[in-house]
C-alpha cells in the first residue's frame, strides 16, 4: 500500500479479522481497516475505545505488520495495565469494531531507503515495530545486513518465533539472536542474561560499520542498551529508541 | 492517551496528540533545551504524563522542556523550557 500523508489525522473504524495467540502472554490482532492509507515500518497507531456511556480510553500501539501487508497487525500483551490493552488482549473477538487513527510518528521509522546495516534490539512485545522492519525488509527481498537481538523471558515467550526462524533460515544476511532471561529449555546454547555491553559487541555491528540501531522494549532495557552503545562509540544520531512503559523483563 | 505516570515513554508516543494540534509531524522535529542547550529529536525525548497531557524532560539536565495538555476546550502548549524548535517539512 502506498504511503500518502493525510492532511489531518482521522479516526477510522477497524474490524478484527483474526486473532493469533503468539505466546501464553501475547496475542496478535489482525485488522481490516478499509480506508487505510499505508504506513512505514516502525510507525504506530492510536486505538480509542468508547463505552456505552461515552467514556473514552486511548493508547498507542506499534504496527507489527509490514507496509506491504494487506492487513494491519497489533501485538498486545495480556498483562499490560490500562483500559485498552485488557480489551485487545482478552475480550476482543473476530468481527469486533473499534476506532483507530494513524499511521503516526516519523521518528522510529526504518525503510529500505534508510539503508544499513540494521541492528534491532528488542525486549518482549517491544519487538513489534522491529518485526515490521524485518517483514518490510523481507518483502522487499533486501540484502541489507540485519541483526535482531531479542530478549524474552523464556523460550515459550518468544513472540513470532516460528516466523523468525523461517526468515533467518532463508536469508544469509539476517541474524536473529535470542536471549532468555528467566528460564532456558534443556540444551539451550544461546545467551541467558539481560542484554549487556558484551552481547551488543559479540552479536551486533561495530561502530565503524555505522549501523542504524533501533531499540524497543521496557524502559530499563532501552536505556541500558542505548547507554552501552554510546559508550562503545556508536553515533547517537543513528540510535533510535522507543520505551513502551514499565512492563519488566 | 495512556501514559504511565512515573515511568517515561518517548515523545514518539505522543505523536497522535501532536497531530491533533500541528500539521507537521513533530516527532522528527529538533528541540533545544533552554536550560542546558542540549538538542534532541522530540521523538526521543522522555515524556511523563497521564490522560490529560504530557511533560517532556530534557535528557541532558532533566528540566521540563515542554508541556502539552489537552483540555475539553482545547490545547495548552508551554514551551518555557525550550529555546528553539525546528520542524522539518515533509517530503
Amino acid at each position: 500500500m502506498p504511503v500518502t500523508d493525510a492532511p489531518r489525522l482521522q479516526w477510522q473504524t477497524a474490524e478484527v479479522r483474526e486473532i493469533v495467540e503468539e505466546t501464553p502472554r501475547v496475542r496478535t490482532i489482525i485488522l481490516d481497516v478499509p480506508s487505510w492509507h499505508g504506513h512505514k515500518a516502525g510507525q504506530h497507531i492510536d486505538v480509542r475505545l468508547t463505552a456505552d456511556d461515552g467514556y473514552q480510553a486511548q493508547r498507542s500501539y506499534s504496527i507489527a505488520s509490514a507496509p506491504e501487508s494487506d492487513h494491519l497487525m497489533l501485538s498486545v500483551e495480556r498483562i499490560e495495565e490500562g483500559e485498552v490493552s485488557p480489551y485487545l488482549a482478552g475480550e476482543a473477538r473476530m468481527g469486533d469494531k473499534f476506532e483507530l487513527r494513524g499511521p503516526i510518528g516519523g521518528y522510529f521509522v526504518w525503510t529500505i531507503a534508510t539503508g544499513g546495516p540494521l541492528f534491532l534490539i528488542a525486549g518482549g512485545s517491544g519487538v513489534a515495530p522491529l518485526m515490521a522492519m524485518l517483514r518490510h525488509r523481507a518483502a522487499q527481498k533486501s540484502t541489507i545486513p540485519a541483526t535482531l537481538l531479542f530478549s524474552s523471558r523464556t523460550y515459550d515467550d518468544i513472540i513470532y518465533r516460528a516466523e523468525m526462524e523461517r526468515l533467518a533460515a532463508a536469508d544469509p544476511h539476517l541474524k536473529i539472536v535470542h536471549t532468555l532471561t528467566r528460564g532456558q529449555p534443556a540444551g539451550w546454547t544461546g545467551p541467558s542474561r539481560r542484554i549487556d555491553s558484551e552481547m551488543l559487541v559479540s552479536e551486533g555491528f561495530a561502530p565503524d560499520a555505522k549501523p542504524h540501531i533501533y531499540i524497543c522494549g521496557p524502559t530499563a532495557l532501552v536505556e541500558s542498551s542505548a547507554r552501552a552503545l554510546l559508550a562503545l562509540g556508536h553515533d547517537r544520531a543513528l540510535i533510535k529508541t522507543e520505551r513502551f512503559g514499565p512492563t519488566g523483563l | 492517551m495512556h501514559l504511565h505516570g512515573d515511568k517515561p515513554v518517548d515523545g514518539n508516543a505522543v505523536a497522535g496528540l501532536f497531530r491533533e494540534v500541528f500539521a507537521l509531524d513533530l516527532t522528527t522535529a529538533s528541540l533545544i533545551c533552554a536550560g542546558c542547550g542540549a538538542e534532541a529529536e522530540i521523538g526521543s525525548v522522555r515524556v511523563f504524563g497521564g490522560t490529560m497531557g504530557a511533560v517532556f524532560r530534557c535528557d541532558g539536565c532533566d528540566e521540563v522542556v515542554m508541556r502539552l495538555v489537552r483540555t475539553p476546550d482545547g490545547y495548552w502548549l508551554d514551551m518555557q523550557g525550550a529555546r528553539r524548535l525546528f520542524a522539518r517539512k515533509v517530503g
